[in-house]
């Protein structure tokens, strides 16, 4: 079954699904939307990176976003504005990866597909980080799940509660680099944070607790993945980029379906 | 043994100290009033209190196996986030359905558990913040102005709600107001604080004490009666200015 490169990508986009799904819900709930691009843009300062020392992508990609992760974590709330904090950083980095990835003579590297993805492409090598990680991530979201809510809420509801809202926020950026690691594969760097955010956003009209809204949200990222490699299949059109045309859809049908609830009530 | 120990604090950010050596206790079942000017450092000395604000100076020390609840000041929910009052009642650690009701009852809003958080009104909201801190019955109830945005009777029936809590489960309360004329008469103790504390004691004696009209005027002199308003000023702003 693993043999077909069809059924590869689909598990691959699912498993990125999964793992963006409980995340892009914390990044829409704080509004962080800034921070999975910023991520994503440091990325391909690690690809470059990578290559250049022929490590695995996968590990490059990893490394940068995590120090990226850490260095907006540390800086925050130090006299810039996170928006500010975040431009400068995810954008110095993108250019600075840019410039690495000039200097790397004899090596011809298709940027394009970090950029937009190759979920067409992912072996089964690849199919097992992208899972592993996204265990991982699920697995830490899981763990610390409420203390994250109650810190997402009111950081001194959270310190009234012996909860750190700095270590849990920490929890969160972490495992942004993760998800953005294994799913430069599948989406590229351009698309990582549509996968993270728009899912999440659809499910935000259909849900009445946080638990519900990080279900639906993995609900509509798989139909997407599915839906969307069908229809790259059947019209020829890039994989990645279908993929976030049908979570756009479904976004535009979540949200008029409650206008139109709202609208009747 | 007090509940909560306050010796000699001092909170600082970055170069401007906003509280400086500061103490204070809170004994069981005393409901005790910071009153202050904007800026004094009350918001401070409460999240000290919590532990959100590292002090830079003395120490807060709790008794042992002490329960605090907190109430903050307005809550701002994001409207993306779907939360309905039961869920929020479960946060962090996740309570029994009795408990819940039982919260809910003695804040005074027994029938909002299936409601979402974003659709309460400002009052509703505020007694279910109350409603949480109340779970698994607190021994001292910390309260950060926490009638903000409701109008002068949403507050006072709040404030009597709270002594009315104070009553039912022998808790202490430790809030913060600027509504003196609402509060005050419902304290045992009042601390006035501006950076320091200024002056302490009961309302009567705060009341009279010169610090505190240095910081407050005379106008808040009907400061002991709940419902008491000053009627000795002018209104009519036109006629003065002619």
């Amino acid at each position: 079954m693993l043999d077909d490169f069809m059924v590869r990508a689909a598990l691959a986009g699912i498993g990125v699904a999964i793992a963006a799904a409980p995340l892009g819900c914390f990044v829409v709930w704080r509004r962080m939307a800034y921070f999975g691009d910023a991520t994503a843009h440091a990325a391909i300062l690690g690809v470059a990176l990578s290559l250049a020392f022929s490590m695995s992508v996968f590990i490059g990609a990893m490394v940068v976003a995590l120090i990226m992760a850490l260095t907006v974590n540390l800086l925050s709330g130090r006299g810039y504005a996170m928006d500010t904090l975040l431009g400068v950083l995810a954008h110095s980095a993108l250019a600075f990866g840019l410039v690495a990835v000039s200097f790397l003579s004899g090596i011809r590297i298709d940027l394009m597909s970090y950029l937009f993805g190759d979920i067409l492409a992912v072996s089964r090598g690849d199919l097992s980080v992208i899972w592993c990680g996204a265990l991982l991530v699920v697995l830490l979201i899981g763990w610390r799940w409420s203390a994250l809510l109650t810190s997402t809420l009111n950081e001194d509801l959270a310190y009234a509660s012996e909860i750190n809202p700095k270590r849990e926020q920490l929890v969160l950026t972490v495992s942004l680099a993760i998800t953005v690691a294994v799913a430069i594969k599948v989406v590229g760097v351009l698309l990582i944070a549509a996968l993270l955010i728009i899912p999440a956003a659809a499910a935000r009209p259909l849900s009445r607790t946080p638990e519900g809204m990080a279900v639906a949200a993995g609900a509509i990222g798989m139909l997407s993945t599915v839906v969307g490699l069908r229809a790259a299949y059947v019209f020829d059109t890039p994989a990645g980029p279908s993929i976030v045309c049908i979570a756009a859809i479904t976004f535009l049908i979540s949200s008029s379906l409650k206008s139109a609830l709202s609208m009747r009530s | 043994m007090n509940l909560v120990d306050v010796e000699g604090l001092s909170v600082r950010y970055g170069a401007r100290t906003v509280l400086s050596h500061v103490s204070l206790g809170v004994a069981k079942g005393e409901i005790v009033t910071i009153v202050g000017p904007n800026g004094s450092g009350k918001t401070s000395l409460l999240r000290a209190i919590i532990g959100a604000v590292k002090p830079a100076q003395g120490k807060v020390s709790r008794g042992a196996d002490v329960k605090i609840g907190y109430v903050p000041q307005k809550l701002h929910i994001d409207e993306t986030l779907p939360m309905t009052v039961t869920r929020f009642l479960n946060l962090p650690h996740s309570v029994a359905p009795q408990d819940i009701e039982a919260a809910l009852t003695q804040a005074g809003v027994p029938n909002l558990s299936k409601s979402q958080l974003s659709q309460l009104s400002g009052g509703q909201f505020q007694r279910v913040l109350l409603a949480r801190a109340l779970i698994g019955n607190p021994d001292l109830l910390l309260l950060d102005e926490a009638t903000q945005g409701l109008d002068q009777r949403g507050s006072a029936s709040f404030y009597q709600q709270i002594e009315a809590v104070r009553q039912e489960t022998g808790c202490a309360v430790l809030m913060i107001s600027h509504e003196l004329h609402v509060v005050m008469s419902a304290s045992d103790r009042v601390i006035c604080l501006n950076g320091h504390v200024c002056c302490e004691g009961t309302p009567a004696v705060v009341a009279s004490a010169p610090e505190y009209r240095a910081l407050f005027g005379t106008g808040t002199g009907g400061a002991l009666a709940l419902y008491q308003h000053d009627h000795d000023h002018n209104h009519d702003h036109a006629e003065a200015a002619e």
